[in-house]
């Protein structure tokens, strides 16, 4: 029979040894300009700031902030770029540029995983293996679509909006640079980007992919600062076009001040994913599919699947193999090949986790955390499980954006569909269970904008990504994502 | 929740509960474990176990005594050229070499396991596959890897099948009993689950992949799902039963990956011969040949380690 002594052991014997990727092979200057018409330039302001590696909490580099002035020179460059040879060029020709972009970050692959990893804190398997392949596919996805534009929307005569103000998050720096540039470039767009405070490396190593590239200079503008650069480009002018990722209290205030303008705009914001698991699902690959969905990018995910919903009769079961499969997730040196969670993206943000963990348990939630070892230096959390939660308790209402699950039972399928549908997020939500019919019946009722069944987090540049209620306005990727950055005249 | 302990009885499982397999899950946290890179001293001690987990296996038409005795005496000195090498963990030979290896094997601590009823097929019936058997026990066999019935299996006489195993068990008397599912005929993971489950509940010391004589014969998703039954069994009853991969594990690499998984599906404890088998020809001399390189940093010539 089964008892207390009846446990796995995953603590002792064999260890892996390290397995550092090298950093040989990669390059950083200790210090960036704003990449403005095709070169990289000082700010107006003369100021910088620093971006650490928040594994070793060393700095890396500095990048210039960005004041209201950076920006008017960098919008400007990207209107001349606009009503210069961007506009003017073959459709083909601007897709021979995409085509190239995306080349490149696949040559380059590995120097921007390593530098992704080193500058955000994930860990090296996932900028590798997902990160910068996904990238590149999006550069490639979009390439294709220059040309084809008008059979995109039959009927309709496609029309690019101008210039495009970018504005994206620390979670997927490179990944999120290319869903907001390739699509606005195929369409026709000149675009000014900025990349997150925390990690701004991996966008300046795309500004010289950009430059090799030989894209006419102005097309791409990349300003590095903090939110207050972000807010400029947001309400200059003469931007035409407003795509943000981020907080949904941020994105809030955004679409507060473009009331009233004629800006067009898709926001991409927070999310508090359910993740549904049904007693008839293959129970081993569903928690396989819950510590992919929570603790993947550190629980850095707008998409996370961070309410977890087991029905009842096999809710002991799902726990126990969750415990079980933490023990085994290794929590530690991004950089290491081994490593399965990285470092936190910032100590403001590992603030964040851990006052969260404290209201979890204040609260009156269980927590539970693997045991494995965490380095000295550096930020980390490790994964963690809340149980004896209800809907009513802040951590199962509130995104934490940190690798942090809390975990609920239902009994009925209308139980489950109600409790995952009470949020004011909308962004995905996953299910898990062998009856197609059952998969059909929740993809229907769930109110979110991608949902997943018998698998989570996967992502392709074909398929739109967007949010319900709360989590966003409009859908980036697909075809989706061209509508967002035209005008489709009749 | 408690319940009263039914009795240590041989009882026929529940398979309607048994767990639903969703391959494609499989398949992505299988090639997971690949992505798991072992280096340096872990490589090394993966390397050492390794060795000590094979079962030297020749199961050809054409084996001799000769050859039988040969590998007895490289399950004994795998590579004598290299001080502090363990050794392997059994012998796997058809029942007429048994007497043959135990003889070669003398007072080594090495097993000899024969493969028995009607191996590879299974195709006889039940009491020549009992006497096959009791014959290689009686020869000294102190392993005994059995096929199951694949036809009974996939026609749904599970019944039949789990009473076979039950009999070839009490005929194994104290020989440990492998049973090898041959996965390759069994078409699903799901089948693969459930024919683990009735394996362990009908008596298996252990369960195997594969004969070696069809393909696919061992994959890492296959064996997944195999470790895992291992695991529920073993919250459900309190017993450990072991693993054996058989058949495709030819090189280093792979067989480190399969250790990844092992660790990291049913911990520690099963990490050692006792628990845990690769059934391999060639696995041994690619292992040598890693090591041999680990210590000097460079590849020796195949020709260095003895084939047999």
């Amino acid at each position: 029979m089964s008892t207390e002594s009846t446990k796995l052991a995953f603590n002792d014997g064999w260890q892996y040894a390290p397995a550092p990727e090298s950093t040989d092979h990669i390059s950083i200057d200790e210090q960036y300009g704003l990449f403005i018409g095709g070169e990289f330039v000082a700010p107006e302001s003369g100021r910088y700031f620093e971006t650490v590696n928040p594994a070793t909490e060393q700095t890396l580099s500095s990048v210039s902030l960005a004041s209201a002035a950076d920006v008017d020179l960098a919008v400007k460059a990207a209107r001349k770029a606009y009503n210069g040879a961007w506009s003017k060029m073959a459709a083909a020709d601007r897709g021979k540029y995409l085509f190239r972009i995306a080349r490149i970050l696949q040559e380059r692959a590995r120097e921007f995983a390593t530098i992704e990893s080193l500058d955000g804190g994930k860990p090296i398997r996932e900028s590798r293996d997902i990160d910068i392949p996904l990238a590149a596919a999006h550069f490639f996805y979009y390439a294709g679509w220059a040309d084809k534009l008008e059979y995109a929307f039959p009927g309709r005569r496609p029309v690019p909006l101008g210039v495009a103000g970018q504005v994206i998050p620390w979670n997927f720096p490179l990944l999120m640079a290319a869903w907001k540039i390739a699509p606005a470039l195929a369409c026709g767009n000149t675009v000014v980007l900025k990349p997150a405070e925390t990690t701004p490396l991996t966008a300046m190593k795309l500004a010289e992919v950009i430059r090799d590239a030989e894209l006419p200079p102005g097309v791409v503008n990349i300003l590095t600062g903090a939110g207050e650069t972000g807010a400029e480009i947001v309400n200059h002018p003469d931007v035409n076009k407003v795509a943000f990722t981020g907080s949904t209290e941020v994105g809030k205030i955004i679409q507060r001040s473009l009331a009233g303008t004629d800006k067009k705009y898709t926001l991409e914001l927070g999310g508090k994913a359910a993740n549904i698991i049904f007693a008839d699902a293959a129970i081993d690959e569903a928690v396989e599919g819950i510590v992919n969905g929570i603790f993947f990018n550190q629980g850095h995910v707008c998409c996370a699947g961070s309410r977890l919903f087991v029905q009842e009769s096999v809710a002991e079961e799902v726990v126990r193999k969750l415990k079980d499969r933490m023990e085994t997730l290794i929590v530690g040196d991004p950089l290491d090949k081994n490593t399965d969670i990285g470092a936190i993206n910032s100590a403001s943000q590992l603030e964040t986790i851990q006052s969260y963990l404290k209201v979890g348990q204040d609260e009156g939630a269980e927590m539970y955390q693997g045991s494995g070892s965490l380095p000295e230096q550096g930020y980390w959390c490790r994964p963690t499980l809340f149980t004896g939660v209800s809907q009513s308790n802040r951590i199962v209402q509130e995104e934490i954006f940190g690798p942090v699950l809390a975990i609920q039972t239902f009994r009925t399928l209308e139980e489950g569909l109600t409790k995952a549908n009470n949020t004011p997020y909308g962004l995905s939500g996953g299910v898990w269970t062998d009856k197609g019919a059952k998969i059909f019946k929740m993809t229907q009722q769930i109110r979110a904008g991608v949902i997943w069944a018998n698998t989570f987090n996967k992502f392709d540049p074909t398929s739109p990504f967007g949010g319900y209620k709360e989590s966003g306005v409009g859908r980036e990727g697909g075809l989706h994502g061209l509508g967002a950055y035209l005008k489709l005249e009749t | 929740m408690s319940v009263v302990p039914l009795p240590q009885e041989v009882r026929m499982p529940d398979l309607s509960r048994v767990a639903l397999v969703d391959e494609v899950g499989v398949n992505e946290r299988a090639a997971r474990f690949q992505t798991r890179s072992i280096k340096n001293e872990s490589k090394v001690e993966a390397l050492h176990m390794i060795l000590s987990m094979i079962d030297l296996t020749t199961l050809e038409g054409q084996d001799t005594p000769g050859k039988v005795r040969q590998l007895c005496q490289k399950a004994i000195h795998l590579h004598d050229a290299m001080p502090g090498l363990p050794h392997v963990a059994a012998v796997c030979v058809y029942p007429t070499m048994v007497g043959e290896a135990k003889k070669a094997l003398g007072n080594h601590d090495i097993n000899v396991a024969s493969v028995a009823t009607a191996f590879p097929s299974g195709m006889a019936p039940l009491q020549i596959k009992l006497e096959e058997t009791r014959i290689a026990v009686d020869d000294g066999a102190d392993e005994i890897d059995m096929v199951i019935s694949r036809g009974a299996f996939l026609q749904g006489e599970y019944r039949y099948v789990f009473d076979e195993i039950a009999a070839v068990k009490e005929a194994c008397g104290k020989a440990h009993l492998k049973v090898i599912l041959e996965t390759g005929e069994l078409g699903t993971l799901d089948r693969v689950r459930r024919a683990s489950v009735l394996a362990m509940h009908a008596g298996a010391d252990f369960i195997k992949t594969s004969t070696g004589k069809i393909q696919p014969a061992a994959t890492l998703p296959v064996t997944l799902v195999m470790l895992q039954a291992i695991r529920d069994f073993y919250y459900e009853t309190g017993r450990m039963i072991g693993m054996k991969p058989a058949g495709g594990i030819s090189n280093a690499k792979l067989a480190i990956h399969y250790l990844v998984m092992l660790r990291e599906t049913l911990g520690n404890a099963w990490m050692t011969p006792e628990w845990y088998r690769f059934g391999a020809s060639s696995l041994a001399n690619d292992v040598l040949m890693q090591l041999q390189k680990q210590a000097s940093g460079v590849y020796q010539s195949a020709d260095y380690f003895s084939k047999d």
